[in-house]
């Protein structure tokens, strides 16, 4: 998920923060979260995930003149993208590095990299293969303000069940 | 109101019900919130394609909600880390019931910093996340 330009906005956050039912006011009260140590609102923990609607390419979103996998006119097949094996596969892990709190008036910038990778024999004897997808969350002086990780796993069938 | 280090105990636990019987409108509204509109999550004729029994949560959604148990014990803004590890899907209907759990307590440069250890559990018992995370404690 690449977002070059993601403003961080008091709205996106109050919306955030009701869909994950947390009703804490930092999240949204700027009169009591200025009587608070952070001075101010604050975003939840996991709030980068809106960054993908600041990602132009972001494929789990459906797109005026691009083809949708979901069901319309006509029932979905059941697939999306990511089955011909493009994607992440499996996604087994999220992590998250805080460098300093996330406030509305950010404007940050994601850069995705790849970090480690690594197999495991799974229960059945196929091949597992985890790879972790980094974006590193810069503020607009450059300083680092979210490491976020995502590990995905792709399965390889073990041999003779293909 | 932040953790005292002087206060706080090894094994200390602090659970608490983030969900209850959660709605397919939640799980909508996660979708819009975060951006992930895949139709697995929204769609009930495409998640039964798939072959699943019907359209079940976002993990960000679990870890999202766990989040709030994190926070709710160790303060706002005191994070260092959280990771999760998404073990089983979240249905519609599930209550879940976070846990987090003090594993230890330390200092770095001077600083007191909690270890803690996370559990997300549904209605049946059966373990939906599990992860850890780190927080800035106050003397």
């Amino acid at each position: 998920m690449t977002a070059k330009r993601f403003p961080v906005e008091a709205g996106q956050i109050l919306l955030f923060a009701r869909a994950i039912g947390d009703p804490n006011p930092i999240y949204r009260d700027e009169e009591y979260a200025r009587g608070t140590e952070l001075g101010g609102v604050i975003a939840p923990p996991t709030f980068t995930q809106a960054a993908a609607h600041f990602d132009p390419d972001f494929p789990l979103r459906p797109e005026p003149g691009r083809p949708w996998f979901g069901s319309g006119r006509e029932d979905a097949g059941g697939r999306g993208p990511g089955s011909e094996g493009g994607g992440i596969g499996l996604y087994a892990e999220h992590h998250f590095e805080y460098h300093r709190p996330l406030r509305p008036g950010d404007v940050l910038s994601g850069e995705d990299r790849r970090g480690r990778s690594w197999e495991k024999v799974g229960r059945r004897g196929g091949k597992l293969r985890f790879q972790e997808y980094v974006t590193d969350y810069r503020d607009a002086a450059g300083e680092l303000v979210i490491t976020s990780t995502v590990v995905g796993v792709t399965t390889e069938k073990p041999v003779g069940e293909a | 109101m932040a953790l005292r280090a002087s206060r706080l105990r090894v094994g200390e636990t602090f659970e608490k019900v983030v969900v209850d019987d959660l709605k397919r409108s939640q799980i909508v509204m996660y979708a819009g919130a975060s951006g992930d509109f895949h139709p697995v999550h929204s769609d009930e004729r495409f998640a039964r394609a798939t072959g699943l029994p019907g359209v079940f949560a976002h993990g960000m959604l679990t870890m999202g909600m766990t989040g709030r148990a994190l926070t709710d014990f160790v303060g706002d803004g005191r994070l260092g880390s959280y990771r999760a590890r998404f073990v089983a899907q979240v249905w519609p209907g599930d209550t879940l019931t976070a846990r987090v759990t003090v594993s230890a307590i330390r200092e770095e440069g001077g600083v007191p910093w909690a270890d803690l250890a996370l559990r997300t559990v549904n209605q049946n018992g059966e373990e939906v996340l599990s992860g850890s995370a780190t927080a800035r404690l106050d003397p």
